[in-house]
């Protein structure tokens, strides 16, 4: 390893680290002037992570959140802002759980056909704001916003009619998805490592379709010809399209993807959780995926320490409140400036990698020259 | 005589380059100084110095015979410098006025004085001849006329000196008689005037001294009447002078790309090409010429197809690519070097692989079935970097690292490696350094020894003339003539270019 | 060079586009149009949709409105100054917590400016890491959107959870600016001692068609009204003198247009984006004030409802203009505030109808224009509006929550492809690079 292969690879780990110092020095200064001992609260935070239940909780929080995290990113790479993940997702989980629950078939097709379900109501809404975009022109950041708003809010208004209809059930929702359609958990393969988990506790199948999830995502972006043609028109849509790389083909083809990876984020509770669609399903999983997106770099094993660092700290917020050593609201002001200072930190980076790689291109043409 | 202005000693170093070393230019008072050089000879770093825009390592900056420093283009303008940029720096969507009186408004009551800019604007425009009305939007406006807010710019400024950063690039010969009037009754009036260029022609024939700039040194200060062209030419370049030269016809009969009756419309329905014919055959180059905003980028556009034709055919070795889209076009065989290498060339942020990828990426070597194949683009960019001699650490390094000539070389290199048939080159050679030039043109030459059609556009006249088996002229939309390029100079071409000649059968 | 071109009339300058009358006047003409076309709607409209055209409407639409129109004025801004602030929402965020703490502790004046402060800082902390730093500014703005509830939720659980009747997710009552009538125009109130007419209120009562109808809307837009509201609508044409008539709005414009020019006439564009910048965040904080002292009275979590996002789908409405924002605004208030005071649904069931005319109207203009595609598409959406119409009798439940964010979309379905943003918007600048 030369110096200056050494030089590129400190610059790769500088970024994260430097977020990482910058965002646990703003935590620590507003830990303290909120009158909390910065040192207690983070060591609470990590006694805490060290137990096997809570490693399963944070895995678990991690697993929607990948999945969302490589919805955003698919956009992402190229230049494509589907801020829209969060309706996609819950319009699709909420289809997916009245359908599941409305048929009944044999165990391992049950659950494909509630994932397809999911994926095609996702890409369907993820490809309206792509066809509007395409066709009219419309801002996709502006367009998925609203889509988010009028999904959001006919699901609401359908859940407020069921109650209404129901017998005076306050939370009422879809009928629950029955045996057939549920993703077992992963508890008994975990346990040949470990001891046995305690609290009732599940590791979410649903982890292993993060997984393919990611696999997919990679080889596609990184290995196929088409993933090479989006990467493109995200370095440059210019150079794509007089490349031959059609940019409306491209844009649907991301928002159609990125809004049916979307229609998976709410897979975890629709097939391991609470099997069903009420007004407490989870929601905000589609702004949090942006931001480890965007922490992770759009790549796939950097989506995935993202969500898992977000998962390890969205746990964290319970132990805090527990430990009483500092409020669990400290965990979203950590989420926020490690998101803001890493944005930053990767653009400070790249510009010094920049003249780096300048510098020693110029250096070799001098020396060529002389 | 005093003078007006005088660096001594300049020196800047950019990473890995010096930009200038050890720089001498004094400019007296009242006259046009010229500054010549090859590109990249180190001028418009120099003259972004005098302006204020970069700062130099090393040496003195006199104005009026005192030492000053000059930390942004305020001061610069605060001593009455100012700089009329090669690219203009003007807004569109503002109207000239605005434009002009950007940075010195004119305030009446903590609100910017727009009838005493506007009775400033017209003094300005008048007593020096340079018509432009206040309040058009910029957008609308011609080249010749953007140059003339460009200048009022400076003068509005009450600027004494000027600086005139290759002001006859854009201009037709006959514009640009245009701009020397204006450039001598400036001095008439007193101003002093820094011009860069290096059409030696127009050097001699409007300059008082001139100064040659060659890889950063000054290497020689000299009045006109104390040198021939070919003496200039050898300062600028240390050696003789390349032009690109054409050897014996290789045209052959075999027709590569036909467009017939082309028209395309622009958003606002104005024709901007209109009912274009022509055709290009094996080992043939075929020219076109026209001042830029005459249709031509319009009509490349149609041919790569990332604009499509309100009406008329093209078709490639007989076959009709009309409706084809871009990618099948280039896999029919249609090879493009863009006008802008920034903007439609490259993946700046990608590596060089990637980079040579680009447009070939779904065929092999770059593509196995659905797959990607990194290998395979590794070896070709190899390939090419040794074949077109592209100078760069490895090929790992993203493109914007590599210096604007190896960039070019880089986008002609994996266009040719793809064994293409047809080539459309839009200004093959802008904006990079003599070397690299050369063999530009020699590796277009060699394919065209190779039976590779062409259609080159350019800027360079003298590119057009010398390398071109047929020169085609457009103008507002319409090829207007069809010459033979061995029997006409620049200065024809540029009749037919701004209409002053016509040819009276025009195919 | 030997002639010079002659320009086209329609070349005029946006210096003297905005002295040109007949811009406001067609303006006028149209909202006469939209006007009657209401007007006849509330009136022959199946079921009870006299609301439409009430002064409980158009005063909920004023309200409404206000805060999009905050928004898109700092969007405005922003964008003039070629920054894209996507981090509206989050401002405005920024802006309801530091409105409340400051008219809980101070007063709603303190409220206001407290309001405006938070915002600020939103915007500030968006400039650095957009100019300063160069980061896209999209993913600057999510990340502010994403820091901004973080915060004021921690902020409300150290401070507000503390208060008599405050908590994590809300505060107690902040206050509010007092209320009153214009006079002379929606009086009523005791004026110096002497009872202005309500001249508006006058022609409302004697049931003339259209006549009584407009007057009823104008009428609700002067009732009950703030000095908060009036300033945020003098804002309108403030905006413009500062973007047009100042020095600083010119060189805010270069910015956003072309700011290598601006860079080597000797202006400073990073200070411009700045200042830009942060007034567009402060402009969100006000719009987050008014938030809380003059719709809900006090700060809760959630409360701003992406009204920072349809403020920008106002400002590409209004084509990145100070009168196009405030149209867009009260277009997109409108069925916000309809959507409150619909209890029974029938208004907004019959502004199913008010939409089918409105697409009736871009059909004719498409068709006129030579545009088949936008004729179709506006009849296609049009007809099929105009069947729910006809079959349905009441408006379903979904459909007063949706209703809005499906008209701002189908609003830009139609205008995006005609409208102009600054030539340098979104651009991340480097200065020297050029």
């Amino acid at each position: 390893m030369n110096a200056a292969s050494l030089r590129k690879a400190g610059l790769a780990v500088a970024a994260p680290a430097l977020a990482a110092a910058v965002a646990l020095t703003i935590s620590s200064i507003v830990l303290i002037i909120s009158g909390s001992n910065p040192i207690d609260a983070y060591s609470d935070m990590f006694d805490n992570a060290k137990k096997l239940e809570t490693s399963i909780d944070i895995l678990n929080r991690a697993t929607p959140l990948y999945i969302s995290g490589v919805a955003a990113a698919i956009g992402f790479r190229m230049n494509l802002f589907n801020i829209g993940v969060e309706g996609q997702y819950l319009l699709a989980a909420f289809f997916a759980a009245v359908a599941g629950g409305a048929v009944d078939l044999p165990p391992v097709i049950h659950v494909a056909f509630v994932l397809v379900v999911a994926m095609s109501v996702g890409a369907a809404w993820g490809g309206l704001a792509g066809v509007l975009k395409v066709t009219r022109g419309v801002n996709e950041v502006i367009s998925t916003i609203m889509l988010n708003f009028i999904a959001v809010g006919g699901i609401i208004a359908w859940l407020i009619v069921v109650w209404q209809d129901d017998t005076g059930q306050v939370n009422s929702g879809t009928t629950p998805i029955p045996e057939s359609g549920r993703m077992p958990n992963l508890n008994s393969w975990l346990e040949i490592f470990t001891r046995d988990i305690g609290k009732g506790r599940h590791l979410t199948g649903v982890l292993l379709i993060a997984i393919v999830v990611g696999v997919l995502y990679h080889l596609f972006i990184n290995r196929t010809t088409v993933g090479f043609e989006f990467r493109a028109s995200g370095y440059n849509p210019f150079a794509a399209r007089a490349a031959g790389i059609a940019p409306k083909k491209m844009v649907l083809t991301a928002m159609v993807l990125s809004g049916g990876i979307a229609g998976l984020v709410g897979m975890s509770e629709v097939l391991s959780d609470s099997y069903r669609f009420d007004q407490s399903f989870i929601k905000g999983l589609g702004f949090q995926g942006i931001a480890v997106a965007l922490l992770g770099r759009n790549k796939p094993v950097g989506i995935a320490l993202a969500a898992i660092l977000f998962g390890f700290l969205n746990a964290s917020a319970g132990a805090l409140q527990v430990g009483g050593t500092a409020s669990r609201e400290i965990v979203v002001i950590m989420q926020a400036t490690i998101l803001l200072a890493a944005v930053v930190a990767y653009e400070v980076v790249n510009r010094l990698r920049q003249k780096d790689e300048a510098r020693t291109a110029a250096a070799l043409l001098a020396e060529s020259a002389s | 005589m005093a003078n007006a202005i005088e660096l001594v000693g300049i020196t800047k170093r950019f990473p890995g380059v010096i930009a200038n070393d050890d720089v001498n230019l004094a400019v007296e008072k009242g006259e046009i100084h010229a500054v010549c050089g090859e590109n990249g000879a180190g001028k418009s770093t120099l003259m972004k110095i005098l302006y204020g825009m970069q700062h130099p390592d090393e040496g003195r900056i006199m104005v009026d015979d005192i030492e000053v420093k000059l930390s942004s283009p305020a001061d610069a303008i605060e001593l009455g410098i100012g700089m009329v940029h090669q690219h203009f720096m003007l807004a569109d969507n503002l109207t000239v006025l605005e434009n002009v009186i950007l940075g010195s408004e004119p305030m009446k009551r903590g609100i910017i004085d727009f009838d005493a800019a506007r009775t400033h604007l017209t003094e300005v425009s008048e007593s020096f001849g340079l018509s432009v009305h206040p309040d058009d939007l910029v957008e609308t406006l011609g080249v010749g006329e953007r140059q003339r807010v460009e200048i009022i710019k400076v003068l509005y400024r009450g600027a004494e000196v000027l600086i005139l950063d290759e002001p006859t690039a854009v201009l037709v010969p006959q514009e640009v008689e245009a701009l020397f009037d204006n450039m001598r009754e400036l001095k008439a009036a007193g101003a002093s005037i820094i011009f860069i260029d290096h059409k030696l022609d127009e050097v001699l024939a409007i300059a008082d001294t001139i100064t040659v700039i060659r890889q950063g040194h000054t290497v020689a200060t000299v009045k006109p009447g104390d040198v021939t062209a070919h003496e200039l030419a050898e300062l600028m370049v240390g050696s003789e002078l390349p032009t690109p030269q054409t050897t014996d016809s290789t045209v052959t009969d075999e027709v590569a790309l036909v467009v017939e009756g082309i028209t395309v419309f622009d958003l606002d329905d104005r024709a901007v090409v209109e009912d274009v014919s022509l055709r290009v055959r094996r080992g043939e180059i075929v020219g076109l010429a026209g001042v830029e905003g005459n249709g031509q980028t319009e009509l490349i556009n149609a041919i790569i197809g990332t604009e499509s034709p309100a009406s008329g055919a093209l078709s490639l070795f007989g076959n009709d690519i009309t409706q084809a889209s871009v990618g099948q076009r280039r896999d029919d065989g249609l090879a493009y070097v863009p006008q802008d290498r920034h903007q439609e060339g490259l993946l700046l942020d990608a590596p060089l692989w990637e980079n040579t990828a680009l447009g070939h990426h779904k065929r092999p070597p770059f593509a196995k079935n659905i797959w990607f194949d990194r290998v395979g683009a590794r070896e070709r960019t190899e390939q090419v970097r040794a074949d077109f001699d592209v100078r760069t650490p490895n090929i790992e390094v993203s493109a914007h690292a590599l210096s604007g000539g190896n960039q070019q070389k880089l986008i002609i290199g994996k266009e040719m490696d793809s064994d293409p048939k047809l080539l459309i080159a839009a200004h093959p050679t802008r904006g990079i350094d003599v070397g690299a030039q050369a063999a530009v043109w020699q590796n277009i030459r060699d394919a065209r020894a190779a039976g590779l059609a062409t259609l080159l556009i350019s800027a360079d006249l003298d590119e057009l003339i010398g390398l071109s088996d047929t020169v085609l002229v457009m103008l507002r939309g319409r090829i207007v003539a069809t010459l033979d390029p061995a029997e006409i100079t620049p200065r024809d071409l540029g009749a037919y270019m701004t209409g002053v000649a016509v040819q009276e059968e025009a195919s | 060079m030997t002639a010079t071109k002659t320009m086209p009339a329609t070349g005029a300058s946006t210096y003297s586009r905005l002295q040109n009358l007949s811009t406001p006047i067609r303006w006028m003409l149209f909202a006469a149009g939209g006007m009657f076309a209401l007007t006849t709607v509330s009136h022959f409209g199946k079921g009870d949709p006299s609301l439409l055209t009430s002064s409980s409407a158009s005063g909920a639409m004023i309200r409404w409105a206000a805060p999009i129109l905050l928004a898109g004025l700092g969007g405005l801004f922003a964008e003039r100054a070629g920054v894209v602030n996507i981090g509206l929402e989050g401002m405005m965020v920024l802006g309801t917590w530091g409105s409340a703490w400051g008219a809980i502790n101070y007063g709603p004046w303190w409220g206001l400016a407290f309001g405006a402060g938070f915002g600020a800082l939103g915007g500030l902390l968006h400039a650095i890491a957009t100019v300063s730093f160069g980061v896209d500014h999209i993913i600057s703005g999510v990340a502010i959107n994403i820091l901004a509830p973080g915060a004021t939720r921690y902020l409300s659980d150290q401070i507000f959870d503390d208060y008599d009747g405050g908590s994590v997710s809300q505060s107690p009552g902040a206050g509010a600016f007092e209320k009153f009538n214009v006079p002379f125009i929606s009086g009523g109130d005791s004026f110096f001692g002497w009872n202005s007419p309500d001249t508006l209120g006058w022609f409302d009562d004697k049931d003339w068609f259209f006549i009584s109808d407009v007057s009823s809307l104008v009428r609700g837009m002067f009732v009950q009204i703030t000095v908060f509201t009036v300033i945020v609508y003098l804002l309108v044409p403030i905006s413009g003198f500062i973007l047009w008539r100042t020095r600083f709005g010119l060189r805010v414009r270069i910015c956003g247009e072309r700011p290598s020019a601006g860079e080597s006439l000797g202006v400073n564009i990073y200070l411009h984006k700045y200042l830009a910048v942060v007034i567009s965040g402060a402009f969100a904080g006000l719009a987050g004030a008014f938030i809380v002292l003059e719709l809900t009275g006090f700060y809760r979590e959630g409360q701003t409802t992406s009204r920072g996002f349809i403020g920008l789908a106002a400002l590409i409405f209004g084509n990145w203009r100070p009168g196009g924002v405030l149209i867009g605004s009260l277009v997109f208030g409108y069925p916000f505030g309809l959507a409150l005071r619909d209890l029974d649904g029938d208004a907004t069931h019959n502004l199913l109808l008010v939409i089918a005319i409105a697409l009736g109207v871009i059909i004719i203009w498409a068709v006129r224009r030579g545009n088949r595609t936008d004729a179709l598409l506006a009849g296609g959406l049009g007809g099929a509006t105009l069947i729910w119409y006809i079959v349905s009798s009441t408006a379903p439940k979904w459909l007063p929550n949706t209703m809005p964010y499906a008209m701002v979309l189908i609003t830009l379905v139609f205008l995006s492809q005609h409208l102009r943003m600054p030539a340098a918007d979104g651009q991340i600048y480097r200065k020297g690079e050029t």
